[in-house]
């Protein structure tokens, strides 16, 4: 249901101005990110967001992957993993997330979705360590005013 | 002798019928404690109880007196209406049998210690290899796989399997009969029972996960009473729960940013591993940490050469100079040799140049051996559990080769020095087995219908060992077949999980429901998981493990003996407690 909400939202968004002005609609649509092209390198002492992270920094993107299980039950955000987070309570913790997750604020809040359901992200990339002022979450990439779709 | 010892520690057997009422006493009944080591004494009353009303006594006298200080008396713990008593760092230096009693004036509790102390010193140095979650079926597929077989007989031995002493080790805890690998590497480190997530300390009712009786490890006794040197290597995150035993305080074994700092207060000298997130400042990205702190840097300001894969660890191991060496290869937890040499899935892409356990262990002992006061390693194959949870058995027998191959490396370095007890035990199993084969040639549509048993098993037809060890294919016609007597729902495929590790359950809202993706393969078969649906692996087994010893010290190993016993083997081989 939520994912339904999300994508009449994105239809709204992005599907109205396409039938008036393909041309800019076109250099409007959010530019596609993959969770490969987060980081362009990977080191023991630490990440480096990739140079198409830092270009797009501030800019309208779509991200596919999967809403892992929500950290509470009042959290405003969900993490997007790469993968379905199968955690295990032995062989993982709450410390243990991936380092290539990106943390979504929605636009409007929405129901937990199937974990297993891949879902298609848009919000505006917002990138940098910050703290969630709520739950503590520290992040380094995030989507802001998002909604999502399946997909 | 010990067994006489712990019949007679029942004392508390009189007090049973007290218990639900009494105060609990820590360390609990029947706690065997090394002679001179450090542990937390702690009285919880049920209520709250007067100062002058409460007593605890050692032989019948006033722990003041025995201790040579007052204990502290908390009148309001965690601001509840229960008082308690805390010693912090008590020692008994005389061996013996001990009773400790502690009163309310009103209900009194009892419980019986055994403090002991080891003979002859007979090792200089002791290393324990521990294959996390390392089942009896983990063995023979690595021997079948590692050394081949042909009309029943092996082609060759595995390094333990020439291991001349063994003992089955019982692994539960103060709290149940289902360990962890925190609670089990804690009885390892201490010689103390402890609970499922706790790591050397008693879990009591502390609110505060740092704040529960501590137990002195191995590693801080002999570091602070023979001037020795302590490793700590593994293919996990060092933080993680078996590393982590070997100088960590917590009740909570999920603390790994407290661990990680506590680590760099242990002065362990040679810790290698994953698990350089927690070491990162909150800015940088990859972090797990919650402030500024960058570890690494902290760590080279306590002396600490930095090494982060395996042509710096080499260079760094060798420079004579090198006395205390961190070595960080991963974010998060190594990647295992059959994703490392052969499939090159997880993140062997981005960490390229992950050592080998086998560098790991020969980096240890090139800086350990400086130190003429000898030294206690601990190297943990901690993959072969990972892979055993998410019934990824292929992965887990690689893991359990590359901890033999390692094994090797110490028993090679150590043969001729006759001063080296190496010790080989799992911390805990899994219900694995081996059943027979899995054969693509024989008839039907169902995974199923291509197992074989007994005679139409036949022998598998995995590619004979490389140098290294192992067969470079997994994917082969007639393959293990192997099982888990433990499992959410999942789809069982009957062949290797080649695309990366797998993963059996997914979760769905509070409960895990299979991996369709393993569903949809050709000849996959849906099992009903026969654990709670809140479960989304495989879980420990309560069977015994069995524990392998070799060198000076190691013929105290025989016949059953509980987990607490590994440490008191190690204490007793390194003469600790006189």
């Amino acid at each position: 249901m939520a994912g339904n909400v999300a994508t009449v939202t994105r239809r709204a968004l992005l599907g109205a101005p396409a039938l008036l002005l393909p041309a800019a609609a076109l250099a409007a649509a959010p530019e596609r990110l993959g969770f490969d092209e987060l980081y362009g390198a990977w080191s023991v002492t630490g990440l480096r967001f990739s140079d198409k992270v830092k270009r797009l920094d501030g800019s309208s993107i779509t991200m596919r992957g999967y809403m892992a299980p929500p950290l509470t039950a009042e959290a405003i955000f969900f993490v997007l993993t790469r993968e379905p987070m199968a955690l295990c309570p032995f062989c993982s913790s709450d410390a243990e997330w991936p380092p290539d997750i990106v943390v979504v604020y929605l636009r409007r809040r929405a129901l937990p979705l199937d974990p297993s359901q891949r879902i298609e992200v848009t919000g505006r990339l917002e990138t940098g360590s910050w703290t969630d002022p709520e739950s503590g979450f520290v992040s380094q990439l995030r989507l802001r005013d998002a909604a999502f779709a399946r997909g | 002798m010990r067994r006489s010892l712990l019949t007679a520690l029942s004392v508390t057997a009189l007090f049973a019928a007290q218990a639900a009422v009494a105060q609990t006493i820590y360390p609990v009944d029947r706690a065997e404690i090394l002679a001179g080591s450090r542990f937390d004494l702690k009285v919880e009353f049920p209520g709250l109880v007067a100062r002058d009303r409460a007593s605890v006594t050692v032989n019948g006298r006033p722990i003041a007196e025995v201790f040579g200080r007052e204990a502290e008396f908390i009148e309001r713990e965690d601001g509840q209406p229960a008082s308690s008593i805390m010693l912090r760092d008590a020692t008994l230096p005389a061996t013996g049998v001990y009773t400790i009693t502690a009163t309310d004036g009103e209900h009194t509790a009892s419980v019986g210690w055994q403090v002991y102390a080891g003979g002859q010193r007979q090792a200089r140095n002791v290393i324990l290899f521990v294959g996390d979650g390392m089942t009896v079926a983990n063995v023979t597929a690595a021997r079948i796989l590692s050394r081949g077989i042909r009309e029943g007989r092996y082609s060759g031995r595995l390094t333990i399997d020439d291991f001349p002493q063994m003992a089955t080790v019982g692994t539960s805890g103060v709290d149940s009969i289902a360990t962890d690998s925190a609670n089990s590497a804690a009885a390892y480190n201490t010689g103390h029972k402890s609970g499922v997530n706790a790591l050397n300390v008693y879990p009591s009712r502390a609110h505060n996960t740092l704040e529960h009786p501590r137990v002195e490890t191995l590693a801080a006794y002999v570091q602070r009473t023979r001037g020795m040197s302590v490793g700590v290597v593994t293919n996990t995150e060092i933080q993680d729960a078996t590393p982590a035993a070997v100088f960590a305080h917590t009740r909570r074994r999920s603390d790994y940013i407290p661990i990680t700092d506590q680590m760099l207060a242990s002065g362990v000298d040679v810790l290698m591993g994953g698990g350089s997130a927690s070491f990162l400042p909150q800015g940088t990205p990859g972090s797990r940490r919650r402030d500024q702190r960058n570890m690494i840097d902290a760590f080279r300001q306590q002396g600490y050469t930095f090494a982060e894969d395996a042509g710096s660890l080499a260079e760094a191991a060798a420079q004579s100079g090198t006395r205390r060496l961190l070595g960080l290869f991963t974010l998060g937890n190594m990647d295992g040799a059959l994703d490392r040499f052969y499939l090159r899935r997880g993140t062997v892409e981005r960490f390229p140049h992950q050592p080998d356990l086998t560098e790991q262990v020969r980096a240890a002992l090139q800086v350990l051996e400086r130190n003429p006061a000898g030294f206690y390693l601990m190297v943990e194959s901690g993959t072969i559990d990972k892979n055993n949870h998410p019934l990824d058995w292929e992965r887990s027998v690689y893991d359990t080769i590359m901890l033999d191959n390692a094994v090797r490396v110490a028993q090679d370095w150590a043969r001729d020095r006759n001063d080296t007890m190496i010790v080989v035990v799992p911390d805990h199993t899994h219900g694995m087995a081996i059943i027979g084969t899995v054969d693509d040639n024989r008839p039907g549509e169902a995974g199923r219908d291509h197992v074989g048993t007994y005679a139409e098993a036949g022998f598998p037809n995995y590619p004979p060992a490389d140098a290294r060890g192992y067969p470079p294919s997994v994917d082969v016609s007639r393959r293990l077949a192997v099982f888990y007597a433990a499992f959410p729902d999942y789809c069982e495929t009957f062949r290797p999980s080649l695309t990366g590790q797998r993963v059996p359950a997914v979760r769905q809202g509070n409960v895990y429901v299979a991996n369709e993706e393993l569903c949809r393969q050709a000849g996959a078969q849906r099992r009903e998981g026969n654990l709670p649906r809140n479960e989304g692996s495989g879980v420990h087994a309560v069977d015994d493990g069995i524990l392998r010893a070799w060198g000076p010290g190691s013929q105290n190993f025989h016949g059953f003996i509980d987990n607490t016993y590994v440490f008191r083997g190690m204490a007793e081989a390194l003469g600790l407690g006189r």
